[in-house]
Order: C-alpha cells, then sequence, then structure tokens
C-alpha cells in the first residue's frame, strides 16, 4: 500500500453561513500528481487552501505523514504552493523572489569541536548555498540568467514559471499548484502541462493540481477528484473516471457525453432512445437509469445495419475529428467520427456493450419539508404554494370556513402541521416571471438528455433544489420562478404529526 | 454659424499665464528681494547676515526638528490605524475611516483653539502644572493631531492596494509575521509613507499658526519668522522663504519623491 502524505478526514467548511466543504474524506499518495477537478465554487480551492493553511476546516481533520496539521499555520508547513496569480513579490527581482523561502529557513548543521564531540546549530543559510539553489531552481524552469530582472518585465509565461521556482526551490513534500495556467494563452498552456509532469517526474515529490479545466485534468494527473457543491463526486485514475462515471454530473463534466433516460428491460439489457441494447452493467428489472454514451462510443453504418436510424442534422470539423448530430425519433445524439457526413443524410447508429453505461439516477422525485399555512397553502423551499390538502385525510373536504372536515365529519384546523411535500420530475415548470411561480431560485445545472434537458433550480434562502425535465433550453444562472400545478403537489403528514 | 475651435496651444494659454504671474514672477521678485539691500543694490549682505546669526540657524534647526518628530508620530499612530483598516474584513470599515478623517474638514483655527482650551482645562488640574511651560510638547501634540489623517490616507490607500495573496505567499514560503511585515507590508506601503511624509512634513515646518497658538509663542518656526520678516524687512523675508525652498527640495530629492512612480498623493475616498 503506498502511503498516505495527505488525509483528509471528514473536512467541513463554513464561510460565515455558507457550506462550502461538506464532509470530505480522501487521501492523497505519496508522490502522485492529483488533481482537483470541478466547476467554480465546487470548493476545489477551497480544499487547496486548507491543505496549505490558508483556511482552516470547521470540523474534521488534515494529517501529514499521519500527523494532525489542521490548525498548524502555513508557514510551519512543508507545503510549497504556486498561485492563481502567481503572487509575485513586485518589489524584488527574481532571484530575490525566489530566495524569499530560503532567507525564511533554518537548518540544523552538525559541527564538531576540538574534542572531537558533535554539537549541533540551527543555523540560516549561508548566501552561498542560497545562490546555488536558486540557480539549481532557475535553470529546473529554464530561467537561467534572469536573476537581475524585474517581475514586472516578465511575460506571463516567465513570471509563471518564476512562481514555480519560488515553491520548489524549498524542497516541499507537496507543491500545490491553484489553476496555474488559467491566465496564459492555449498554446503556452499545453506546454507548460507537459513541463509540470515532466517536473513532478524529476522531482518525485507530491503535485496537488487544482484546475476547472477537464482536459488539463485528463492529461496531467494520475488520480483525479472530481468535486461538486463541495462533495467529492468521484476519485480515480483519469481512464477510470472518463469510462466509468460514477453519476451523470461526472459523465457531463469530464468529456462529452450523451445522457439519456433509459429502462432496464432484462439481464444486461436496457432500453433507450425506443430500443434494446445489450450492455455490461447490471441493474433490477424495469428500473429506471441513466445512460450515459460518449460520442466515439456511438458507430455510424449504413441505416439497415444500425439499431437506430436517424438523419444528420449538423455536422461540425474539429480538426481531428467530425461532431456530428443525428435526429432519431425525438432524440437527438451526438458522435464523433473521423468520418464526415452530409447533413440530411439517413444514416445507422450501433452502440457497442461497453460503450453504454449505466448509472442509477441520482434524481427520482423532489422531497420537502412543508408547513401548511393558514389559508391551505403548503410552504417550503422559500415559497409557498397552492395544494389540495384534502389528500392528507381520505374522503375530507374543505368546509367554508376553510376548516378541513374528515369523513367522519371531525374538523381540523390545519395551520402549521408539518408535511413532508413530493414532487415528480415531471411536475415543475419555470418562468422568467418572477411573481408567476410559488418560489423562485437560480438555474445551476443543465443537463441534456438527448430529447430533454434536466435542470437544477436552487433557491437562494434556504437552497432547496428543484429537479425536472424541461424541453425548453434555458441559461445557467437565470433567476426564474417555480411553477408546481396544484395536484401534483403530494403531501404526507409527518409521522410525529399523525401520532397527534 | 462658426463654432469656434480652440486649439490644444489656444486652451494652454490661460495656463502659461497663470504660471507667469503666480509662480514665476513671484520667484523672481523673491530671488531679486533676497539679494539685494534697502536701497535695492546687488548684495549678499542678507546671506551672510543668516548664515552668521545664530538665532536664525537654531531656528531652522528647531523646525526641522519639530517637524521631523510630529512626522515620526503620525506615522507610528497612522500606520497601525491604515494596516488594520486596510486589511479587515468588515463591511463598514470606510465608517471608522470617515471618523478618522473627519476632522480635516472641521476650520482648522478652531480644531487648534479646542485643542488649546483642552490644555488650558488640563493644566489647571492639580500634577498637570509642567503643561504650562511645555511648549514644544503642545505644539507638536497639536500638528500631529491636525496632520494625522494626511498620514491616514495615503497609508490606507496603498495598503488597499496590496493582494491578499502577497501575504499568503509570504506565509507558504515560510515567513512568519514578522518577516512577513518587514519585507512584504513595509516595503510594498513605501510609496504611501513617502507621500504621506511629504504631506506632513512641510505643512509642519511653515504652519506656524499651530506653534502660535499652543506654544504660547515661546515656539518660533521658520515659517513664523518669514511671515515677521515680511513685516519689517522684504530682503531678510526673501532670504529665509529662499533657504526654507532648498530645505524643502533637498528633503523631497532626498526622499525620492520626484521619482515618477506610482506616488500616492491623494485618496479615492
Amino acid at each position: 500500500m503506498a502511503e498516505h502524505i495527505i488525509e483528509l478526514q471528514d473536512v467541513t467548511k463554513y464561510y460565515d453561513d455558507n457550506l462550502v466543504i461538506d464532509h470530505v474524506s480522501f487521501y492523497v499518495n505519496k508522490g502522485e500528481f492529483i488533481t482537483f477537478l470541478g466547476p467554480s465554487g465546487c470548493g476545489k480551492t477551497t480544499t487547496l487552501r486548507m491543505i496549505a493553511g490558508f483556511d482552516l476546516p470547521t470540523s474534521g481533520k488534515i494529517l501529514l505523514n499521519g500527523q494532525d496539521i489542521s490548525l498548524l499555520p502555513p508557514n510551519k508547513r512543508p507545503v510549497n504552493t504556486v498561485f492563481q496569480r502567481y503572487a509575485l513579490f513586485p518589489h524584488l527581482n527574481v532571484f530575490e523572489n525566489i530566495a524569499f523561502g530560503l532567507k525564511c529557513k533554518k537548518v540544523v548543521n552538525t559541527y564538531q569541536n576540538e574534542s572531537g564531540e558533535s554539537y549541533t546549530r540551527t543555523e540560516k543559510l549561508t548566501k552561498q548555498q542560497i545562490r546555488e539553489k536558486v540557480e539549481k531552481a532557475l535553470t529546473l524552469v529554464d530561467l537561467e540568467g534572469f536573476e537581475k530582472r524585474s517581475i514586472s518585465t516578465l511575460s506571463g509565461g516567465q513570471q509563471q514559471r518564476v512562481a514555480i521556482a519560488r515553491a520548489i526551490v524549498n524542497e516541499p513534500e507537496i507543491l500545490l499548484l491553484d489553476e496555474p495556467l488559467g491566465a496564459l494563452d492555449l498554446k503556452m498552456r499545453k506546454e507548460m502541462q507537459i513541463e509540470l509532469k515532466e517536473m513532478h517526474r524529476r522531482l518525485g515529490i507530491t503535485f496537488i493540481y487544482v484546475t476547472h479545466d477537464q482536459e488539463e485534468a485528463l492529461t496531467m494527473s494520475d488520480t483525479i477528484v472530481v468535486m461538486a457543491d463541495g462533495v467529492v463526486q468521484q476519485i480515480g485514475t483519469p481512464l477510470g473516471i472518463y469510462n466509468e462515471p460514477a453519476n451523470t454530473f461526472v459523465a457531463d463534466f469530464i468529456g462529452e457525453s450523451n445522457i439519456l433516460n433509459g429502462t432496464v428491460v432484462g439481464d444486461k439489457k436496457v432500453k433507450f432512445c425506443g430500443k434494446t441494447f445489450d450492455c455490461l452493467d447490471e441493474f433490477e428489472l424495469n428500473e429506471p437509469v441513466d445512460v450515459v454514451v460518449r460520442p466515439e462510443d456511438i458507430r455510424m453504418c449504413r441505416p439497415e445495419d444500425g439499431i437506430l436510424v436517424g438523419e444528420v442534422i449538423s455536422v461540425v470539423f474539429k480538426g481531428i475529428h467530425y461532431e456530428i448530430t443525428a435526429r432519431v425519433g425525438k432524440y437527438e445524439l451526438v458522435i464523433n467520427s473521423t468520418e464526415s457526413r452530409t447533413v440530411g443524410e439517413t444514416i445507422g447508429m450501433n452502440v457497442a456493450p461497453d460503450g453504454i453505461h449505466l448509472m442509477k439516477p441520482k434524481y427520482t422525485t423532489n422531497v420537502y419539508d412543508g408547513v401548511i399555512t393558514k389559508h391551505n397553502t403548503v410552504e417550503f423551499a422559500d415559497g409557498e404554494f397552492e395544494c389540495d390538502v384534502t389528500q392528507l385525510y381520505p374522503g375530507s373536504h374543505i368546509d367554508e370556513e376553510e376548516y378541513l372536515v374528515k369523513a367522519d365529519g371531525e374538523k381540523i384546523d390545519l395551520t402549521d402541521v408539518e408535511v413532508k411535500v413530493e414532487v415528480g420530475l415531471h411536475d415543475i415548470t419555470i418562468s422568467d416571471d418572477a411573481e408567476a411561480g410559488g418560489t423562485t431560485g437560480r438555474i445551476i445545472s443543465i443537463i441534456y438528455k438527448g430529447d430533454h434537458y434536466r435542470l437544477i433550480v436552487r433557491t437562494e434562502e434556504s437552497e432547496e433544489d428543484f429537479v425536472f425535465a424541461t424541453e425548453d433550453l434555458w441559461n445557467e444562472n437565470d433567476l426564474v420562478s417555480v411553477i408546481i400545478p396544484k395536484d401534483k403537489i403530494k403531501l404526507t403528514l409527518k409521522h410525529t404529526e399523525e401520532k397527534r | 454659424m462658426k463654432i469656434p475651435r480652440f486649439s490644444r496651444k489656444t486652451l494652454c494659454v490661460p495656463y502659461a499665464v497663470f504660471l507667469l504671474f503666480f509662480v514665476i514672477i513671484p520667484m523672481l521678485i523673491i530671488l531679486f528681494y533676497a539679494f539685494t539691500d534697502k536701497e535695492m543694490h546687488p548684495s549678499f549682505s542678507n546671506f551672510i547676515r543668516f548664515f552668521s546669526d545664530p538665532t536664525k540657524l537654531s531656528t531652522i534647526v528647531y523646525s526641522l526638528v519639530i517637524a521631523l518628530i510630529t512626522t515620526v508620530a503620525c506615522l507610528v499612530i497612522a500606520y497601525p490605524v491604515a494596516y488594520i483598516l486596510a486589511r479587515s474584513t468588515l463591511k463598514k470599515k470606510f465608517v471608522i475611516l470617515m471618523l478618522f478623517v473627519l476632522p480635516m474638514w472641521i476650520n482648522f483655527v478652531l480644531r487648534v483653539n479646542a485643542i488649546r482650551e483642552l490644555f488650558n482645562l488640563l493644566t489647571s488640574l492639580n500634577g498637570m502644572e509642567w503643561l504650562a511651560g511645555a511648549n514644544y510638547f503642545k505644539t507638536v501634540f497639536g500638528m500631529v493631531y491636525d496632520f494625522l489623517p494626511f498620514m491616514i490616507l495615503p497609508l490606507y490607500t496603498t495598503m488597499l492596494k496590496i493582494d491578499n495573496s502577497l501575504y499568503e505567499a509570504s506565509a507558504d514560503l515560510g515567513g512568519n509575521a514578522f518577516t512577513t511585515f518587514t519585507r512584504i507590508t513595509v516595503p510594498l506601503s513605501m510609496p504611501g509613507i513617502m507621500s504621506g511624509v511629504t504631506m506632513v512634513f512641510l505643512p509642519s515646518m511653515t504652519n506656524y499658526v499651530v506653534s502660535d497658538m499652543l506654544g504660547n509663542a515661546k515656539v518660533t518656526i521658520i515659517g513664523k519668522f518669514i511671515y515677521e520678516y515680511f513685516g519689517t524687512d522684504w530682503h531678510m523675508g526673501s532670504m529665509v522663504a529662499l533657504v526654507l525652498l532648498i530645505v524643502v527640495f533637498v528633503s523631497t530629492w532626498l526622499s525620492g519623491g520626484f521619482k515618477s512612480e506610482e506616488n500616492v498623493r491623494g485618496t479615492n475616498l
């Protein structure tokens, strides 16, 4: 078993009242190149900052080589950081920037006195030692002879190299890199990716890398930690994560995917787009599943040979391959192929069993805690919705004073009764008009599912999520109001209420 | 109708006229007076009289010392205030900043008067009688009180511009709080220190209102000197003014104030 250099144990972090890291646990092997990957705001940078010591976890532990370092200040940790915008000291030149850490450092030297006894002394590094180390670091990043240059005269790429040299010159056990290539242009970024990988190989230390660029993560990492909403979604090798995404979020975020709703129709058989396919994953019969098919796993063939038959509606040249979109019935599928097709052409399509990935849908229904109000509406997720309260008691009706009258004639005042509210994935619609629905929220996720989009709308106050399907295209982060028809709100009494 | 059009040159004329009449000609007049005697004959007598008179020289030295102490006191008080305010995450920190700066907007003479009354009150207390004679102390106190905002503002604006990640980088590289302060905070706030120093040092050499009112007229600074001479002897007054000009020029030059770098002289409050 490889040695765990860093281990996070049930780490949670709040900024004021905002939960940014939600009970995260994982470990980092010594010497590996690990990448935290996720969209902005997923908590990857916060995780890195907690390892560096700039932020302290609200609860949980961070272990370095088995020692608890959760509350250790940054200057006491054997960890160095390459900052997002480099954070080079503008008043110091290249040499002084790189030497900064060395000048702070104290080493224990062993000497022998005249009688032969050895003794130790804690000393600063000599000027000569510092000079040698700085020169070595500059050579490593290909900036020999830049010692006297001032930071402001350097290009972005050169500043980047100085920032890396400044960190590795201290010989840290772990090098943290916070989106270090974000400010560089595409070509430069590609070059630096290869150089960083090479540097990792030569130095042999652990690299922890943060990025939102999935391609960068796939290219460079030994291990990828996919994060979203402050939660680790999946940990694995680039190949493992790409080929076997743990959920639709990972499938959508890493690479491109066709994500479809499917049903298990037999032993290793799944039905989607109206056809039955062989697959490798086993699920229970009739279970609804999310089906993920990578665009390159769809093989085009003659119409008569394909399980699926569709019409090409767009062809985009992407350099190495063509991105072809085909319409199959009401579904749209994206295909990557080195062969081109013409728009309007009818094609057949096949998917091999190992190209079909089934996963349990994360969302099957929406559940909330609600409270009945005076006017027989239900309050949940920062809003108030009209509902049919008679469903709580079979055979009941509402009298003219708005009291609920049970089948046996007993009158009940439902005000402040707590209920479980359930809303189906297909029973929610949204509108631009903030007044139209019962509550408002922002669209935080959009996933295309072949013939519809799956949206998640999150309310701003209590951060409740509404997951639903829609055929309309919306924009992420739009503020929308959530509309639920009265008869689609399913209420059940909470257990405690039943006893009353 | 023809729209009158001004070239850049014509637009410069008013400023050139202003500079000519209010800067260049007055300077020449001062030069002229400084190097002539009462009969308007060219003469170095003022120059010789000034530098051979120990009281005049000691006034210059006193002024410099008072200005120096005032500046250092302002810096020592203002630096922590500016640092704490600039780095705090308080949402309403500008309110605190305003409280420090607010006295600037109240009439200067009124403020000095208030300080004098305060000192008079204190002097009447038991055990505080020593204050009556502490003219230099009271002068410096008044100046520090008056010029403190001019030190806080440039310091605050410079420190606000220091990226938080630089402090983090310093800590990350093993720097403790002291190292970070001496090697990051101080050098990066140098432009603010410089403009704060300039804005406090120069007025405290010449602003004799404070020394007159708080120093019982026992403290004579160079500004007072010039004022008095211009009542009796313009020639000597001009010479003193000229000497002050040179002192100011040299001290600004020494502090690097002529470098056209991002010297923060104002504030974007």
